[in-house]
């Protein structure tokens, strides 16, 4: 039998009433590359939330290479790298600081940090930017600048929210490339979300599709053009999703704006 | 091992260090406060048989720049959170409770170097410290005051998901804290409702610690200031944790 690296089992979360997440259930294999789409507010952010930990499920169970996220935090921690879909480096330090940081987090021995730090910024291309502060960074470098944070500790899962998201062709392609080649060579398990079709086609040996908070498909990118009789994953997604758009929660920038104008006047 | 508690500490430290202007900006105050009020009422309280004004008041505003300085170092887990660094931390295999004694003891450092720096100030200006040998228990409250304060805004700031409520922290929080504290006045011949205030301020134990330390002077006593000092900061630093571990990004 193979591994299981991820396995979510009727998975609910309610906010105040609002169900993000409704009874989501699937399994990602030890080595698998798995992309999980939907439309903006679908749920996507809030699942990955809950399998790593940072929120607790209002119900359902959750595996992370056998650990449960709620009850064995440290050992799930351990097990996982995460780039965010916004930002989360330290702008006021280095890039090599912001490595050290995360090394430092997770218990990576002082031996073994200068070791590991160099090779991956040589690995992302930016060793020769390792001294300066990230705010001089442009997005595309503070993305793989997160990403080679996330692989520190040797991580048997990468989760990825969104990775290219405002990333010019030429980095996208790069990123992959490097995320495939892990893939293969480390045998890590990719856990990823994105709204471009055509990367979660070429990059994913499975998908899921989830909308309203449950998943409304799941197999290959052939599998789903197949049972849709659709000849792109991109039409195939419409069909399963409809066109209509969708708006996403307010984030905390958004709440802020509105308060001013609320109390301005 | 350079482990979680370090790191945390260290980035406060050199990001402390890196701001050269925030490091400026933030003597401009005390200094103020030293010259306009140590020479303005210095006069008037010399004839009141206070003393020597600037003996009584520099205490105070070394204890005001520590309370600025934590306070502000405290609440900047909001910008963490703003900024996204704050879920890199939490989503890593270290306790909360690390997290918030790293960060506390690196807010605290800042904050307590602030107040050396106003300490020196203070004696360019004409401060004079009374008892050399007491010295070692003046930088004990300094560090007191720097770590109570931290982890009170920590705590603050994990309950505020943006900056709004700042100015309302300043105003209600900040500043009375500090002018109900006895730094810039005696606590002899007050008004009941005042003194009560006063007596309930933990500031005001800190500050007459410094002072007493410092100057010899106390209004209550080393060991009441002490007492209430570690107290309070102990207490603050627990409900701080607890307030910190209830995050979620």
């Amino acid at each position: 039998m193979e591994e299981l690296a991820i396995v979510a089992k009727d998975l609910v979360k309610n906010f105040n009433g609002f169900t993000a997440v409704d009874h989501v259930s699937f399994t990602v294999k030890q080595g698998e590359m798995f992309a999980f789409l939907g439309p903006n507010g679908a749920g996507k952010t809030t699942t990955i939330k809950m399998l790593t930990t940072l929120l607790q499920p209002t119900a359902g169970t959750i595996l992370i290479n056998g650990n449960d996220p709620v009850k064995q935090q440290d050992l799930v921690r351990k097990s996982f790298g995460i780039v965010f879909q916004d930002p989360s480096l330290d702008d006021d330090l280095t890039a090599y600081e912001n490595m050290e940081f995360h090394a430092a987090f997770y218990h990576v021995p002082d031996n073994q940090r200068e070791e590991r730090i160099r090779v991956l910024l040589n690995f992302v291309e930016l060793w020769e930017r390792k001294d300066n502060m990230v705010k001089t960074f442009s997005g595309g470098m503070k993305r793989r600048l997160e990403i080679a944070r996330g692989l520190i500790h040797h991580p048997k899962i990468l989760f990825l929210d969104e990775p290219t998201i405002g990333l010019d062709p030429q980095t996208r392609n790069h990123m992959w490339e490097y995320i495939k080649d892990l893939n293969k060579k480390e045998k890590m398990t990719v856990f990823f979300t994105t709204h471009y079709m055509e990367e979660a086609e070429k990059a994913s040996d499975k998908i899921a599709i989830i909308d309203k908070g449950k998943i409304i498909s799941q197999g290959t990118a052939a599998g789903i053009k197949k049972s849709t009789k659709k000849s792109s994953l991109e039409d195939a997604f419409l069909e399963l999703t409809g066109r209509k758009i969708r708006d996403e929660d307010a984030s905390a920038t958004d709440r802020m704006r509105t308060h001013r104008k609320a109390w301005g006047r | 091992m350079k482990g979680p508690i370090y790191i945390m500490w260290l980035r406060q430290v050199k990001k402390y260090w890196r701001s050269k202007p925030r490091m400026i900006g933030a003597l401009g105050q005390p200094l103020l406060f030293l010259l306009a009020f140590g020479f303005g009422f210095g006069p008037i309280f010399q004839k009141a048989g206070g003393g020597n004004y600037i003996e009584f008041l520099a205490p105070g505003i070394i204890a005001m720049s520590i309370l600025f300085t934590a306070m502000f170092t405290g609440i900047e887990v909001i910008w963490d959170r703003r900024f996204g660094f704050l879920k890199e931390t939490l989503v890593a295999p270290v306790s909360r409770t690390q997290i918030m004694i790293g960060r506390t003891l690196g807010g605290a450092t800042v904050s307590f170097l602030q107040g050396i720096v106003v300490i020196l100030m203070s004696l360019l200006i004409g401060f004079s410290i009374t008892h050399w040998a007491l010295l070692p228990g003046a930088i004990l409250f300094m560090f007191l005051i720097a770590m109570l304060f931290t982890a009170f805004g920590t705590a603050i700031a994990s309950r505020l998901d943006d900056m709004q409520a700042f100015p309302l922290i300043m105003n209600f929080l900040i500043m009375p804290i500090f002018f109900l504290s006895g730094a810039l006045f005696p606590l002899e011949g007050l008004p009941k409702g005042l003194e009560l205030v006063i007596k309930l301020n933990p500031l005001s134990y800190g500050v007459d610690g410094l002072r007493g330390t410092l100057t010899g002077a106390f209004h209550f006593s080393l060991m009441l200031d002490l007492a209430v000092m570690l107290g309070v900061t102990l207490a603050i630093g627990i409900i701080g944790t607890w307030l910190f571990s209830k995050i979620e990004v």
